[in-house]
C-alpha cells in the first residue's frame, strides 16, 4: 500500500514557482530519499503534505487520504521535524513536551521520556536558553513521542553534532523497524544514501528521476584529481570518464565505473598527489542532470 | 482546551501588567478631582483660554470639571487608549506571532483544524482582556467613591461607560486579527497596534476639530465617546452598530482569511 501518493502537484507562490508536476509515491514500512539543492521545492512539498500551505493544482494522497480533506485525520499520525525548529518564549522543554503530546489521542508520556533519555534532553531547562542543536532534540522529540506511522523530515541533521546525527539515525531506523515509513529530505547525498531504499531527486521544482539506491550507487560517479609533472590526459581517456579538465599540472574529471582501472592508470606514473572523492550533489546535478 | 490555556498563559503577564497600569492612571487622576473640582470654576477659566482645536482634539470641551461623571468621562478617553493598543497588540499578533517564531510549524503540523485553532486563541485572548476589563470596572468604582468628594453621581450611566468597554475592546481585537492577516507577513507588532489605535485616536480628534460627521464614522473613539454617554445618558445607537458590524465582520473575515493561509518558511 502507498503510503504518500503524489499526482501532479504543482504549488505557485503567485507567479514564483513552489514545486511543478510534482509525481511520486512511497510504500508502506520505506525508507524514502528526497533530494535536492536548496530551493528546489523540498520544502513545499513537506509543506503541502501537511496543509501549511495549499497546492495550486494536483493532488496528494497519505494514508489513502485526501491532504486537503482529511488533513486532521492524517496529521494525527504524522511526525514532522521542520528544519528550523524555534518555539514558544519562556517555556521549559517539559512544557513544550507536554504540549506537543496534548494534541494527540493516545497517552504518549512513556514514549516521551524514552525519547528524552535517548536524546539526552535536559527536561527542565527554558527552550530559549538552549543551543540550536539542543533545539533540534527537542524537535525530535517532538515529532516522535506519538510514534507516528509516517515521519516527514525536512533536513534533520543541520546543527547536530555527529555523535547525534548517529544517534538520530538509529532512532529513524528503529521507528522503521517498528513499521513507521519515512519521508526524509535532505541535500546531503550521503546521509540519504546511508538511510533510504528510494529517493526522488528535486530540481527547480520538478523530480528529475527517482531511483532505488542501489542503482544510484551504481551510478556512483566518483571525482578525481591527479597532481603530476608532465600529466598526458589522453592517459584517462578511458570509458567512463568524463568532464576532464586540465589546469596547472593537474587533471580533474569524474569517473564512473570499475574504480580498479584508474587507480590502475594511475600507478603506472609518479603523481605528486591524487584525490578521489564523491562529488557533491551540486555537481552531480551540474554534470548528469542538466 | 490545550491551545485556549497555553494561549491564555502566553498573554497573562502582559494582561496583569495592562490591568495595573490602567488601574493607577485612574487612580492617579481620580485622586486629583477634588482638587481639581474644587477650584472647577478656575479650570474652565485657564481651558478656555487654549485654542477649541486643541480642546476639541482631547476631548476637553464642554467637560465640567465640577461633575463626577464629567470628569470621569475625561478620563476614561485615556483609559480608551491604553485598552486600545491593548486590543490592538493581542489582535495582530494573535496569529502573526506563531509565523514570526516558526511555531506555526510546530502548531498546524498537530491534527488539529485551523479555525479550532482561531477559536481557541481568540477565546483565550477574549478572556484575557476581560480580566483587564474587570480590573478597570473595579478600579472605576473603588476610586471615584473614593475620591469624589461628596458629590453625587449618576450610578446607571457610570454603568453605561463601563459597558462600552467590551464592545471597544472587540473592535480592536478583531480588526488587529484581519488586518495581519491581510498582511504577508507582520514583522514587528508594536507598531502596527499603535499605529492602529492612535490612528484611531487622532480620526476621532480630526472629525472634533473639522466638525466633518463622515470621519467619525470609521472610529470606536467616536462610536463610544464618553463623553456624549455621560452628557445624554444614551448610547449614539447608529454608531455603536457601525462597530458591531466591523467587528462581525472582521471575524469572519479572519476566519475565512486563516482557513486558507499560506504559512511560509521565516526566511
Amino acid at each position: 500500500m502507498s503510503i504518500i501518493e503524489v499526482n501532479n502537484l504543482t504549488k505557485y507562490y503567485g507567479k514564483a514557482r513552489g514545486i511543478e508536476d510534482v509525481s511520486f509515491s512511497v510504500d508502506e514500512g520505506e525508507v524514502y530519499g528526497f533530494i535536492g539543492p536548496n530551493g528546489a521545492g523540498k520544502s513545499t512539498t513537506i509543506r503541502l503534505f501537511l496543509s501549511l500551505i495549499y497546492p495550486t493544482s494536483g493532488e496528494a494522497k497519505i494514508f489513502g487520504k485526501d491532504i486537503n480533506q482529511h488533513g486532521v485525520e492524517i496529521r494525527q499520525e504524522i511526525g514532522y521535524l521542520p528544519s528550523e525548529v524555534f518555539y514558544y518564549e519562556g517555556m521549559k522543554v517539559l512544557d513544550l513536551l507536554k504540549y506537543s503530546e496534548s494534541f494527540y489521542k493516545k497517552d504518549c508520556t512513556k514514549r516521551m521520556m524514552e525519547l528524552a533519555e535517548i536524546m539526552e534532553l535536559d527536561l527542565k531547562r527554558k527552550i530559549d536558553d538552549l543551543s540550536y542543536g539542543n533545539k533540534k532534540k527537542v524537535g525530535i522529540v517532538q515529532g516522535l513521542l506519538h510514534s507516528p506511522k509516517l515521519i516527514v523530515l525536512d533536513e534533520p541533521t543541520s546543527g547536530l553534532d555527529p555523535l547525534m546525527q548517529q544517534k538520530f539515525f538509529n532512532l529513524i531506523r528503529e521507528e522503521n523497524e517498528r513499521g513507521a515509513t519515512v519521508f526524509f529530505s535532505s541535500h546531503i547525498l550521503g546521509e540519504v544514501q546511508k538511510m533510504c531504499n528510494r529517493v526522488a531527486i528535486i530540481k527547480e521544482g520538478t523530480v528529475i528521476n527517482i531511483q532505488d539506491i542501489k542503482s544510484l550507487q551504481k551510478d556512483n560517479y566518483k571525482k578525481i584529481r591527479i597532481e603530476a609533472e608532465g600529466l598526458d590526459e589522453k592517459r584517462f581517456s578511458v570509458e567512463g570518464v568524463n568532464n576532464m579538465v586540465k589546469d596547472n599540472g593537474s587533471i580533474n574529471f569524474f569517473f564512473k565505473g570499475d574504480i580498479n582501472l584508474i587507480t590502475k592508470l594511475i600507478s603506472e606514473k609518479e603523481v605528486e598527489d591524487v584525490t578521489i572523492e564523491e562529488p557533491t550533489l551540486e555537481e552531480i546535478f551540474m554534470h548528469y542532470y542538466v | 482546551m490545550n491551545i485556549f490555556k497555553h494561549e491564555f498563559k502566553m498573554n497573562f503577564k502582559s494582561t496583569i501588567i495592562w490591568s495595573l497600569s490602567i488601574a493607577v492612571l485612574i487612580f492617579v487622576f481620580m485622586s486629583l478631582f477634588s482638587t481639581i473640582a474644587a477650584d472647577a470654576d478656575l479650570m474652565n477659566e485657564a481651558i478656555a483660554q487654549m485654542p477649541e482645536e486643541l480642546l476639541m482634539a482631547f476631548g476637553m470641551n464642554n467637560v465640567d470639571f465640577a461633575s463626577v461623571l464629567g470628569y470621569f468621562s475625561f478620563i476614561f478617553l485615556f483609559c480608551q487608549v491604553c485598552l486600545a493598543i491593548q486590543a490592538s497588540n493581542y489582535g495582530i499578533s494573535l496569529v502573526s506571532v506563531e509565523e514570526r517564531e516558526m511555531t506555526a510549524d510546530f502548531l498546524l503540523a498537530k491534527p488539529i483544524a485551523r479555525n479550532k485553532i482561531l477559536t481557541n486563541k481568540l477565546l483565550a485572548v477574549i478572556t484575557n482582556l476581560t480580566i483587564t476589563n474587570v480590573v478597570v470596572w473595579i478600579s472605576s468604582f473603588v476610586f471615584l467613591n473614593m475620591f469624589r468628594d461628596g458629590r453625587e453621581y449618576e450610578t446607571k450611566t457610570l454603568v453605561m461607560i463601563l459597558l462600552t468597554i467590551v464592545l471597544f475592546q472587540l473592535f480592536f481585537l478583531s480588526v488587529g486579527v484581519v488586518l495581519s492577516l491581510l498582511m504577508k507577513r507582520v514583522r514587528s507588532v508594536t507598531p502596527l497596534s499603535m499605529a492602529l489605535a492612535f490612528g484611531m485616536f487622532v480620526v476621532n480628534a480630526f472629525s472634533g476639530m473639522l466638525g466633518d460627521s463622515k470621519l467619525e464614522l470609521i472610529t470606536p473613539f467616536k462610536h463610544f465617546d464618553p463623553n456624549y454617554i455621560s452628557a445624554n445618558a444614551a448610547y449614539d445607537t447608529p454608531l455603536v452598530l457601525i462597530s458591531v458590524s466591523v467587528i462581525l465582520i472582521s471575524i469572519v473575515g479572519s476566519y475565512m482569511l486563516y482557513q486558507r493561509r499560506n504559512i511560509h518558511t521565516a526566511v
